[in-house]
């Protein structure tokens, strides 16, 4: 039988899933056994006890200063961070891009300022927003929008803009404005894009708030990170890693699941 | 009653000449059916009569008015593919048009106008054969389901034209003939005049009151850019058929009997050849 034609059963599937999870663990496992074999002291690859006492520590300890759960308030930080950002962004996208899709004359004015700034790189701008923002949220939050919004806002458009003719051709016989086509035809149409191209920017939204958060923060996930490195403490740095990732695949799953509750028809086939 | 005259109308893409120096007079409830070679510009004559595209030159004028420069509710369309809104179930897609025309802002009915019109899109969705489809997406329907979804949805604006391009083209045969059947029956319960392009001569004959058929009259390569189709044949059906109105086309005539009078037809001057049928 040729390998194309070799399908995994529900039990395969998730056996090969887990795999590749398991062989990371096993080799995590190994190597710092080893280590510390070697040095009992090595801070490089942390035994699973240590991270465990640490994230006792991190989690479920008041900080001694401030009496705060270093975790949970760093957690808080950066998810107002971020979801400030991506919010302010989709919106964004959701205006200039729905502008630019549906009227001509917008397309003609706003696509080729909109590609222009989708090239900026933003962290490069990252240093200006600091000096014209101040340290404070604001400039964190935009970096956000700066790094996500141009992209959401592109994909959107070409969305809109690739839907066919004769569906806005259509809708003006059945007797739509060009409000109501974008309303009530376009909009629908694009969402389900829409959800989509914010999961795919999850990771860069990250990479952006942890940017900022390096650089100047009161706290934060990514503030933690910088500050604990100045010890060498992985075992402080590997579960907060852990952790961003975990929220990480929590989001995307979330938007997957909202997309799937609300545009039930733009399932891909098969999974409606 | 929607008539329709078009004078000397010419389309030109740049430097090809697509369509050249078409006349043409429709008269109200007329079914005309277009047939041409593919390429010879019928999608794009159907785009000048919804008004998505403007004559190069020449005119169109609906029932004595200028034909609008953009598409409007009193021309319906429906295409082989893309007619119907994939994110909007069929009870939705029939409502959009009405709702759009009453809410201009949100688009939408509440309460009991919305309760009416959805008992209007759920009779007429019955009456092309959809009773039970209501809360289906397009994606869940077959390709001729969907086709009668476009009728109900375009017919909810009650048009006074309704243009169609290859609406049934993508059928399978037997499919098509139940959907024909339903085309006629629309076609005479409600008052609008049809233009219907199509590559099927079985078609056309089998729903038009006349059949027009466009093609170039100049075929060389060098002559093909700067010559467009024109009318190269009308043909209008004899006896004829007449909208709202039995004719032979709807009874099978009894062997020996061809008295048409009882069909409610006018009949026309005999044909030579044809003398016999009177
Ligand atoms: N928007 C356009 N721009 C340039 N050429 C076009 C356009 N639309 C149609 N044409 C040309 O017009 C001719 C007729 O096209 P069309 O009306 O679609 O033919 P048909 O529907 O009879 O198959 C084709 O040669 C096509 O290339
Ligand atoms: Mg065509």
């Amino acid at each position: 039988m040729r390998l194309i034609n070799l399908t995994p059963g529900k039990g395969g599937r998730l056996l090969l899933g887990a795999l590749p999870f398991v062989v990371l663990a096993l080799a995590y496992l190994v190597g710092s056994a080893l280590r510390l074999a070697d040095n009992p002291g090595d801070k490089l690859l942390p035994s699973l006890g240590a991270m465990g006492r640490m994230i006792e520590v991190m989690a479920f300890t008041p900080d001694k200063r401030t009496g705060a759960y270093l975790l949970w308030t760093d957690t808080a930080a950066s998810l107002f961070r971020l979801w400030s950002g991506l919010a302010i962004a989709t919106v964004i996208a959701l205006v200039i891009g729905l502008l630019n899709g549906v009227l001509p004359v917008m397309r003609a004015l706003l696509a080729p300022f909109v590609a222009f700034l989708s090239m900026v790189p933003p962290l490069a701008l990252l240093p200006v927003l600091f000096i014209v923002l101040g340290l404070g949220e604001v400039s964190k939050i935009a970096l956000i929008v700066i790094g996500v919004a141009p992209i959401l806002t592109r994909d959107l458009a070409l969305t809109a803009a690739a839907l066919p003719r004769e569906q806005i051709v259509k809708a003006e016989t059945l007797s739509a404005s060009s409000w109501l086509i974008a309303w009530r035809v376009v909009l629908p149409q694009v969402m389900p894009r829409l959800i989509d191209s914010l999961r795919l920017q999850l990771g860069p939204a990250f990479l952006f708030l942890i940017a900022a958060e390096a650089i100047s923060a009161e706290g934060g996930l990514g503030y933690r990170i910088f500050l604990v490195r100045r010890y060498l403490s992985m075992d402080i740095i590997f579960p907060y890693v852990v952790w961003i990732t975990v929220l990480a695949v929590a989001m995307d799953l979330a938007l997957r699941l909202l997309r799937r509750r609300l545009y039930p028809w733009a399932e891909p086939e098969g999974r409606a | 009653m929607t008539a329709l005259t078009i004078q000397n109308l010419w389309k030109e893409y740049g430097p090809q000449v697509v369509l050249e120096s078409v006349s043409l007079t429709i008269a109200p409830r007329a079914f005309v059916a277009l047939v041409g070679p593919s390429g010879c510009g019928k999608t794009t004559f159907l785009r000048m009569l919804l008004g998505q595209e403007q004559p190069t030159r020449g005119t169109i004028v609906m029932d004595g008015a200028p034909l609008p420069r953009e598409p409007g509710p009193d021309r319906g369309v429906v295409y082989q593919r893309y007619s119907v809104f994939p994110h909007l179930t069929a009870l939705q897609n029939v409502m959009i048009g009405p709702e759009m025309r009453a809410a201009r802002l949100a688009g939408r009915l509440w309460g009991k106008a919305r309760k009416g019109l959805a008992d209007d899109a759920a009779t007429l969705l019955h009456e092309v054969g959809l009773a039970g489809a209501e809360d289906k997406f397009p994606a869940q329907l077959s390709g001729g389901m969907q086709q009668r979804l476009a009728l109900a949805q375009t017919l909810m604006m009650r048009p006074k034209l309704l243009l169609l391009d290859e609406p049934f083209g993508a059928l399978d045969p037997g499919i098509r003939a139940e959907i024909h059947a339903l085309m006629r029956r629309l076609w005479h319960e409600h008052p609008m005049t049809v233009v219907m392009v199509t590559h099927d001569m079985r078609e056309a004959f089998a729903l038009a009151t006349r059949v027009i058929a466009f093609d170039r009259p100049r075929q060389r390569p060098e002559e093909r850019e700067r010559y467009g189709a024109t009318i190269t044949n009308d043909i209008a059906l004899w006896p004829p058929r007449v909208a709202g109105r039995q004719t032979i086309y709807d009874a099978d005539i009894p062997a020996g009997d061809e008295d048409l009078s009882r069909f409610a037809i006018q009949p026309g001057p005999p044909r030579p050849d044809q003398g016999a049928l009177r």
